[in-house]
């Protein structure tokens, strides 16, 4: 990626915490990331994983200890929160609850000096966006939570900033509540052509919304990608368990293949990733549930100990040796294993990826 | 239908019958009282009422009588009950310019260190007010500290007199009712949502513009709260303007204390008392049409926030 086309530039960002109890948690460890202008990006992570702290340094509300961030191409770490051209939609939506919806989106609006007449077409426009019309007059205590998620996406969308920062905006939401507001964010993001980046530790909810998704493991970027690629392709055993479901087990590199777990010597030309790693090296291989064949045989080396029907798929619990892997088959399968059966394993060519620890 | 199941937690009412009692018997009847005193006669030797129904005593907070009987209107009582507004409002405000910095920045401690400041507040109760109150003639005196400290320092040639001034009342009433101010403001305070005030950062406010639009009405309850909790008590207040005022700027309560001590008028004394208590009703009226109107836009009324 050029730096013309980033609208978000991070290098080498760290910053410490220090505990009530003394110690220090390194929240973001020399992070370096560019956000592509228009792009939807998506840090994604576990909880005290980093990524919320990210959100609060770009959008000024911390401060890192020590890197640069920039905002197309100019440095912005000395900035104040209130001048920088990015806005947040919080987590708690932190609508002012003295203030009616159409105050609220108002606000950001006064802020940049606008005058009553520019401010009222904006608001109408910013409603009218996340299909509010109509509830400007509303206080936000009279909204459903789904509702108060839209105005402050709305209030924040309104200042059309040149990122908008989405701090675990859906988290609050029902599931069902969630799915619609996935598209409905891609929708506007679209429509708007402005650059998102979201923070979610959901990677399901990641996958459906990223163009670019960044994985966060331990105050570190573990990964960054189109979401599929990061799901066939992972790089470490975190983001292969985190990313979807994976069977992680440990491996050897052989001289002709490496040897996974009790599964046995898979030949090369199953293992993806593996360049470079001399015979010898022991580390893991991760592989999807989804991506292995089966055979019933009577002296299979799977032995299935539970099988789950869950709508298309089964998901088939198999114990290989001292490993327990997960399959999943199709529930249109004329003969489903079942409990007690015994199975062969195969893998596809490059199914099995070598992952670092 | 059976009789009404008490509900897990409800209270009965007879454990209310004590507290009731105490309300009826010792704050009802002085009023009564009181009601009733100001509609008899003086007595013939000013101590006590004598049994005669008179409206004298009302007709003498607005009229004099000259030696010669006639009537003619007399400002004195209403100038005292100006005063007495005027000292009030004068002592709310400062407290409420005072106490407002104080709360908020408290509410912005860590948690383990506010309830050391909030105890810090309290200090002054743990003496008497009366003793509190001395202890201010010697601070603003002619041979006082300050006087000392801006003496040595050169400032001033002679002493500034501030003893027996209404500069010393106001002082004194500030000093008093300080900590009922920075109390239900903190305790507002500490409930506000400090992620309101970063959104309105994050969408272009600078600090004043979120401690103004933000901030301050998210307070609101606790502040109406605070200028009840002083206004009132200010606006009856005695030892203040008694002990630092020197009499020369009296307040409604000394002039109520005079009439049953040495005027010898209790029918007036008790005339002027009602004339307060009407006062501090309509007063209280006014706060909580207020207080309403507050606890609209915030979902939380001040009469909450006072406890």
């Amino acid at each position: 990626m050029s730096h013309e086309t980033s609208a978000l530039t991070i290098n080498r960002v760290s910053k410490q915490f220090s505990t009530p109890e003394g110690g220090v948690v390194r929240a973001l460890d020399n992070v370096s990331l560019e956000v592509a202008e228009g792009s939807f990006t998506v840090l994604l992570g576990p909880s005290g994983c980093g990524k919320t702290t990210l959100l609060r340094c770009i959008a000024g509300l911390e401060a890192a200890d020590s890197g640069e961030i920039s905002l197309r191409g100019q440095r912005i770490d000395d900035v104040p929160v209130w001048k920088r051209r990015v806005n947040t939609v919080f987590q708690s939506y932190a609508l002012f609850p003295h203030l009616t919806v159409a105050q609220n989106i108002a606000f950001g609006l006064q802020m940049d000096g606008l005058s009553k007449t520019q401010i009222a077409p904006r608001v109408e426009e910013a409603l009218a966006m996340v299909r509010l019309d109509g509830l400007g007059g509303r206080r936000p205590s009279q909204l459903s939570g789904g509702q108060q998620q839209r105005v402050a996406l709305a209030r924040a969308l309104a200042k059309e900033p040149e990122v908008l920062l989405l701090d675990e905006p859906l988290s609050a939401l029902d599931l069902k509540l969630r799915r619609g507001m996935q598209s409905e964010l891609k929708r506007l993001q679209r429509e708007t052509s402005l650059t998102f980046v979201l923070v979610t530790h959901d990677q399901e909810e990641a996958m459906a919304m990223a163009d670019t998704v960044a994985v966060f493991d331990a105050g570190r970027i573990a990964q960054v990608g189109e979401p599929r690629d990061v799901y066939l392709r992972p790089r470490t055993r975190f983001v292969a368990d985190f990313i979807g479901e994976a069977n992680v087990l440990p491996a050897e590199v052989m001289d002709a293949g490496v040897r996974v777990g009790s599964i046995g010597d898979v030949g090369l030309d199953v293992i993806s990733g593996i360049d470079g790693q001399p015979p010898g090296t022991r580390g893991h291989v991760a592989f999807r549930p989804e991506n292995i064949n089966w055979e019933r045989t009577p002296n299979g080396d799977a032995h299935v100990l539970d099988v789950t029907f869950v709508g298309g798929d089964l998901h088939i619990v198999a114990e290989v040796g001292e490993d327990t892997i997960t399959i999943r088959a199709s529930s249109h399968h004329e003969e489903p294993p079942r409990t007690g059966d015994h199975l062969d394993l195969s893998f596809p060519a490059g199914s099995v990826r070598w992952v670092e620890d | 239908m059976g009789r009404a199941r008490a509900r897990a937690g409800q209270g009965s009412a007879w454990a209310a019958a004590p507290g009731l009692l105490y309300l009826i018997g010792l704050v009802l009847a002085p009023l009564v009282i009181i009601v009733v005193y100001s509609f008899l006669s003086r007595a013939k030797l000013g101590v006590g009422v004598k049994w005669e129904f008179s409206a004298q005593a009302y007709a003498d907070l607005l009229f004099s009588e000259s030696l010669a009987g006639g009537r003619s209107f007399d400002p004195t009582y209403l100038q005292i009950i100006f005063n007495s507004f005027l000292f009030a409002l004068i002592t709310s405000a400062v407290t409420l310019a005072l106490a407002l910095p104080i709360a908020v920045w408290i509410a912005t401690r860590p948690p383990k260190d506010r309830t050391g400041l909030i105890f810090l507040v309290t200090i002054p109760f743990w003496t008497s007010l009366l003793i509190r109150t001395y202890a201010f003639i010697i601070i603003l005196n002619d041979n006082g500290p300050i006087n000392a400290f801006l003496g040595a320092l050169g400032l001033v040639e002679s002493p500034i007199p501030m003893l027996y001034t209404p500069f010393a009342t106001v002082v004194g009433l500030v000093y008093t009712f300080l900590p009922f101010m920075i109390l239900p403001i903190y305790a507002s305070a500490e409930r506000f949502d400090f992620r309101l005030a970063e959104a309105a950062y994050d969408l272009g406010g600078g600090k004043w513009t979120v401690l103004r639009r933000i901030v301050l009405p998210s307070v609101r309850p606790g502040v109406i709260a605070g200028m009840l909790l002083v206004f009132i008590p200010a606006l009856g207040s005695y030892l203040a303007p008694e002990l630092l005022g020197g009499g020369k700027t009296s307040m409604i309560a000394n002039v109520i204390a005079a009439q049953f001590g040495a005027s010898r008028n209790w029918p007036f004394g008790a005339a002027l008392s009602v004339l307060l208590l009407i006062i501090t009703l309509l007063v209280l009226v006014a706060f909580a049409v207020l207080s309403k109107r507050s606890a609209r836009v915030t979902g939380r009324s001040s009469w909450e926030s006072m406890l």
